[in-house]
């Protein structure tokens, strides 16, 4: 479904961020990318829906090699890579119902979304995913008088809105307490499977990946060096990933109960 | 040689280094020569007995204008109502034209860094750098005396303050709320109508209410180059000697000032 041929990124700082990245995902699957900080995994999904140019390497999705695509030909393949950040990034002086709907932005024209006339089956829909994420009653609210879970599910619903078949989510729980970061965590894989999506989770808390999902690469200095199921992250490919630490702890936290409930 | 200095074993911490501490009082010095030397020569250059005599001729001319001629005031309306147009149409003909220049000129926005961001800078710096007096002289040669020459005076002086401030808004807007707005594959246009300019609104309704109050001030003046406006009496009512008139003028330009600086300081408290 995706796949990344020999990936690299140099920024023009001169760090290497990504070096010949191998990956193919098969249809929903839910991947989540562990890695330190600058190990290169916001700059790997960013390559991929191309916010951040790759240097060089090849991405398909399905049949379209995405690192070929004139601006015009990148915008309609983006509309089916949904995208959820770290930081929400909701427009914040906007509603919460303007938010959903501008992931319908790539199937509009400028006019109709500028005068905010979406089709009426588009916020038929945003009304669905509202309700779907628990939050149908704040859809005339201002983005910045939610919390931050509220906010987290508003973004979902942006990314799932475009109707997408892959979701790049980067750090959706880092600025989440950790209860909310389960809930979050939850609802993306629920949605994930319910629509059978595949998912790149780019996340920094490994108890909570293992937790959710079916197969985690691990990243290090811009190349893979873990690529299995959660179950394979022994301490000591969690030493090579990371460096030296006591990484019983680490993984001991994987909560039974929330095993039992996938 | 650092602050901190290793001495028999303690370490000690001034502010400055001795060389530093030396080159300070060296600055102060020369700073206090060219204070006294310019002192000096301003001295030799002034008449010093029309300065002697200025209070006197100060409580004279106060005398002459109190009170103000109130019955004049029939006569000011309409011309403060043409200063109040003046400023108000050149702000809004300023924001139209201000508003491209300065997504032109944001280096986040502007289509080419190169070619296009310093034309946009060289707008901005060349309409901000001469006075809206200066403009109106200007105009009123061009396109001849009246208030249309004062708008566009208003106008042209307005752009540069307006865009300066107005890309500088832009330039600091969050970038990840554009990034996402750009990941759901909207065009250029769609990304500036949902991810910028919402971010950038309140800064821009700030900008205008705010430059408008300032020209109100500037307007009251142009008058005295025949720009329209309430400056036309004032310069007529000085030629005259008229100072009844004058002090009355003065009055209503200050409620005029007053009442525009309520407004902005309303609004803009409104807004943010």
């Amino acid at each position: 479904m995706l796949r990344l041929e020999k990936l690299a990124k140099t920024y023009k700082t001169g760090d290497q961020a990504l070096q010949a990245v191998d990956i193919e995902i098969p249809e929903s699957q839910v991947l989540a990318l562990i890695g330190p900080s600058g190990a290169g995994k916001s700059t790997l999904i960013r390559c991929i829906n191309r916010l951040v140019e790759p240097t060089s390497g090849k991405v398909y999705l399905g049949d379209t090699e995405l690192t070929r695509l004139s601006s015009g030909g990148l915008r309609r393949e983006r509309r089916r890579m949904g995208m959820i950040f770290q930081e929400y990034a909701l427009v914040e002086r906007l509603t919460v119902m303007e938010n959903v709907l501008s992931g319908r932005l790539g199937y509009v024209g400028f006019w109709r979304s500028f005068m905010r006339k979406f089709p009426q089956s588009d916020v038929d829909e945003a009304f669905r995913l509202l309700d779907r994420v628990d939050l149908a009653h704040m859809a005339d609210k201002r983005a910045d008088e939610l919390s931050g879970g509220q906010r987290q599910r508003i973004g979902i619903c942006r990314a799932l809105i475009q109707n997408p078949a892959l979701l790049l989510v980067d750090e959706p729980t880092a600025s989440l307490d950790p209860k909310t970061s389960r809930q979050i965590m939850r609802l993306i894989c629920e949605l994930c499977r319910e629509r059978r999506l595949a998912a790149i989770i780019n996340i920094h808390d490994v108890a909570l990946a293992q937790m959710f999902v079916q197969r985690v690469i691990g990243l290090r200095l811009g190349s893979v060096e873990f690529d299995g199921p959660p179950s394979g992250l022994t301490p000591e490919v969690l030493t090579s990933i990371y460096g030296e630490e006591d990484w019983e702890a680490t993984i001991e936290t994987v909560d039974d109960d929330d095993v039992a409930t996938q | 040689m650092m602050p901190t200095q290793d001495l028999a074993g303690s370490k000690i911490w001034q502010r400055r280094s001795g060389r530093e501490s030396l080159f300070h009082w060296i600055l102060w010095l020369l700073g206090i020569a060219i204070f006294a030397y310019c002192w000096q020569q301003i001295s030799a250059a002034t008449t010093w007995f029309f300065v002697w005599d200025a209070p006197r001729i100060a409580d004279d001319i106060w005398t002459r204008a109190t009170p103000p001629k109130w019955e004049y005031i029939t006569q000011l309306g309409k011309p403060i109502w043409d200063t109040f147009n003046i400023a108000t149409l050149g702000t809004i003909f300023a924001l139209i034209l201000a508003v491209p220049v300065a997504f032109l000129a944001a280096r986040n926005t502007t289509p080419s860094r190169l070619f296009i961001r310093p034309v946009a800078l060289l707008i901005i710096v060349s309409t901000r750098s001469i006075n809206s007096l200066i403009w109106a002289l200007l105009l009123i040669a061009i396109i001849g005396p009246g208030v249309f020459s004062g708008v566009v005076a208003i106008a042209i002086r307005s752009i540069g303050f307006c865009a300066k401030l107005l890309y500088e808004a832009i330039e600091e807007i969050d970038a990840t709320q554009v990034e996402a707005i750009s990941a759901t594959g909207a065009s250029r246009w769609q990304v500036m109508a949902y991810g910028i300019v919402p971010q950038v609104l309140p800064a821009f309704a700030g900008i205008a209410v705010f430059r408008w109050d300032i020209n109100i001030r500037e307007s009251t003046v142009l008058g005295l180059v025949g720009a329209g406006g309430i400056g036309l009496q004032l310069s007529s009512s000085l030629n005259v000697l008229a100072w009844p008139q004058v002090s009355l003028i003065l009055l209503v330009i200050l409620v005029a000032v007053v009442i525009s600086e309520w407004v902005s300081a309303k609004v803009r408290g409104a807004i943010i």
